[in-house]
């Protein structure tokens, strides 16, 4: 760790180039908790919003009018409307209207920034989730769900453990698309003050007055992340191949 | 072990088609447009009565919204300017890619591959922050807003999309076509130029729309680099009236509103081409 610590150092006093992350242990600290936190958001709004898809595509099947339109009304609004607008919506609007609590002798507000940023960008995700999903759903063949009702499952039964599973496996590039740019999203949380890598990078740059070398850490960081995701639901795609079925 | 497999498919599963604009809803812009004022009706009722000397939510509202549709229509035009660019440079990269000069077609690969995988926030701080604020030519110098340099930060992620759009486009072109206008001594450029791109705007269009979609709503992000459009505008409103607490859902609402507007109309129109140009 030392070495490269000093490689960079000397980098910076033969050439300029600042890399301070990589040297100062203070820049680094706040580097890491920036990346942490983006990691943080990063699986908890994929999870949430695949909760939210595989559920909103459940009810969006549903033969009762009442479920099918607040989740038809959900997906549309939130496709349509631009997410930072979302998650100031939900941080300033909702987020102030909501009573504080009492936490250590100090009022603070009922949900973090941090909160608002994973609600709000599940949100978002999943409303692109609930669609994609649906259009797996639709690649199931009637005569699928029929043999399952004819063998006595229910329709929650048939979906969890029939139509979901073949849906996921033929949704999953499309699916790969939407997780990639949910990773992307994340960085709006910058907006309302979460530390994440760009709120951290910018503070260092800001401080240590070293933009453009920043910036290169910043999008490596951003490469690297989205390569990891990309690799891992590319096991994951072979992993779940079905056998002779070839596309 | 591959060859070893049956060739046969199992009727397992329908062909798979990604319909992701294709809207189930039924909920035409109209209706949607009273259903969201009704919304923003509903929340004003609160505090109307809270009494004469405060404005309520909905009257703040229309007695700023010439404000804040100007700042919206400067979101359309960053959009438009945004999206003319990048298709543009778009159209020059798609082609870079389709190349059969390798290292050309490497390069365009590399810069698609970088240009789409990066947030779109971090390429507008990328251009915001290295991007001088004027640029001396021929001893005139140029200024450069922010808001120019906000444009060229939207058309960066542009161009890549357009450019994957074009190549897709393309490459759906059935291979018999390269080699009949082979057969008939079209050279690559005039084939390219002449036979391929008339063909491929029919099937570019649909996500060619799907893309400005996304630029219109990513235009708001300029307002984090301090661009004042409309999401910076509707903040300064609502410092103007106070800033009443109450106050902030109404107004984001409204921007909320503006934006679904625009872009649900879009994505109709974008998945009724889509099935159109399906059914052949």
């Amino acid at each position: 760790m030392h070495e490269i610590g000093d490689w960079f150092q000397r980098l910076y006093e033969t050439t300029g180039l600042n890399f301070s992350v990589f040297y100062d242990a203070y820049d680094w600290d706040r580097y890491f908790g920036g990346l942490k936190m983006t990691l943080l958001l990063s699986v908890t709004t994929i999870l949430l919003s695949l909760i939210i898809g595989a559920v909103g595509a459940l009810l969006q099947g549903s033969p009762s009018m009442l479920l099918r339109l607040p989740v038809n009304a959900f997906v549309v609004v939130f496709r349509n409307t631009p997410p930072l607008v979302q998650i100031f919506f939900f941080y300033f609007g909702l987020g102030t209207m909501l009573p504080a609590v009492e936490a250590a002798g100090m009022r603070v507000p009922l949900l973090s920034n941090v909160q608002w940023a994973i609600i709000s960008l599940s949100l978002f995700a999943g409303a692109f989730n609930v669609e994609i999903f649906r259009s797996g759903i639709e690649a199931v063949p009637r005569t699928t769900l029929e043999a399952a009702e004819a063998l006595g499952y229910t329709r929650l039964k048939a979906y969890v453990h029939i139509v979901l599973p073949l849906a996921i496996r033929v949704c999953l590039p499309a699916l790969n698309n939407n997780l990639v740019n949910l990773l992307k999203t994340t960085t709006l949380a910058y907006a309302i003050a979460v530390p994440e890598t760009l709120y951290a990078v910018k503070q260092i740059w800001s401080e240590s007055q070293n933009v453009f070398e920043m910036m290169v850490v910043l999008l490596a960081t951003y490469g690297i992340l989205v390569g990891v995701l990309v690799w891992l639901m590319h096991r994951w795609e072979r992993a779940m191949r079905i056998p002779g079925y070839a596309r | 072990m591959k060859g070893a497999q049956p060739e046969h498919r199992l009727a397992v599963l329908l062909p798979y088609r990604p319909v992701p604009t294709r809207m189930s809803v039924r909920i035409g812009p109209l209706a949607a447009a009273i259903l969201g004022f009704c919304a923003i009706m509903a929340a004003s009722t609160a505090w109307a009565q809270t009494g004469p000397a405060v404005l309520s939510p909905l009257q703040v509202i229309v007695k700023w919204s010439p404000l804040l549709l100007r700042g919206f229509a400067f979101n359309i035009l960053i959009s438009l300017l945004a999206m003319l660019l990048g298709t543009i440079a778009g159209l020059g990269l798609g082609l870079g890619l389709l190349s059969e000069f390798r290292p050309l077609a490497a390069v365009s690969w590399l810069l698609t591959q970088f240009f789409r995988n990066a947030p779109w926030l971090v390429l507008l701080f990328f251009v915001m922050f290295l991007v001088p604020f004027q640029v001396t030519l021929f001893k005139t110098t140029i200024p450069l807003p922010d808001w120019i340099k906000a444009t060229v930060g939207f058309a960066l992620p542009v161009m890549a999309n357009v450019a994957e759009v074009v190549r897709g486009a393309v490459r759906s072109i059935p291979s018999t076509q390269w080699e009949a206008a082979e057969s008939l001594s079209f050279t690559r450029r005039q084939t390219m130029w002449l036979i391929m791109l008339p063909q491929c705007i029919k099937r570019m269009l649909p996500p060619w729309m799907n893309v400005y979609a996304l630029v219109a709503m990513s235009t708001v992000l300029a307002s984090i680099v301090g661009v004042s459009e409309m999401l910076t505008l509707t903040a300064q409103v609502h410092a103007a009236e106070g800033g009443r607490p109450e106050l902030f859902a109404p107004l984001y609402g409204f921007a909320l509103l503006c934006f679904f507007l625009y872009c649900y109309p879009i994505n109709l129109w974008t998945a009724r081409l889509e099935r159109r140009f399906r059914i052949r």
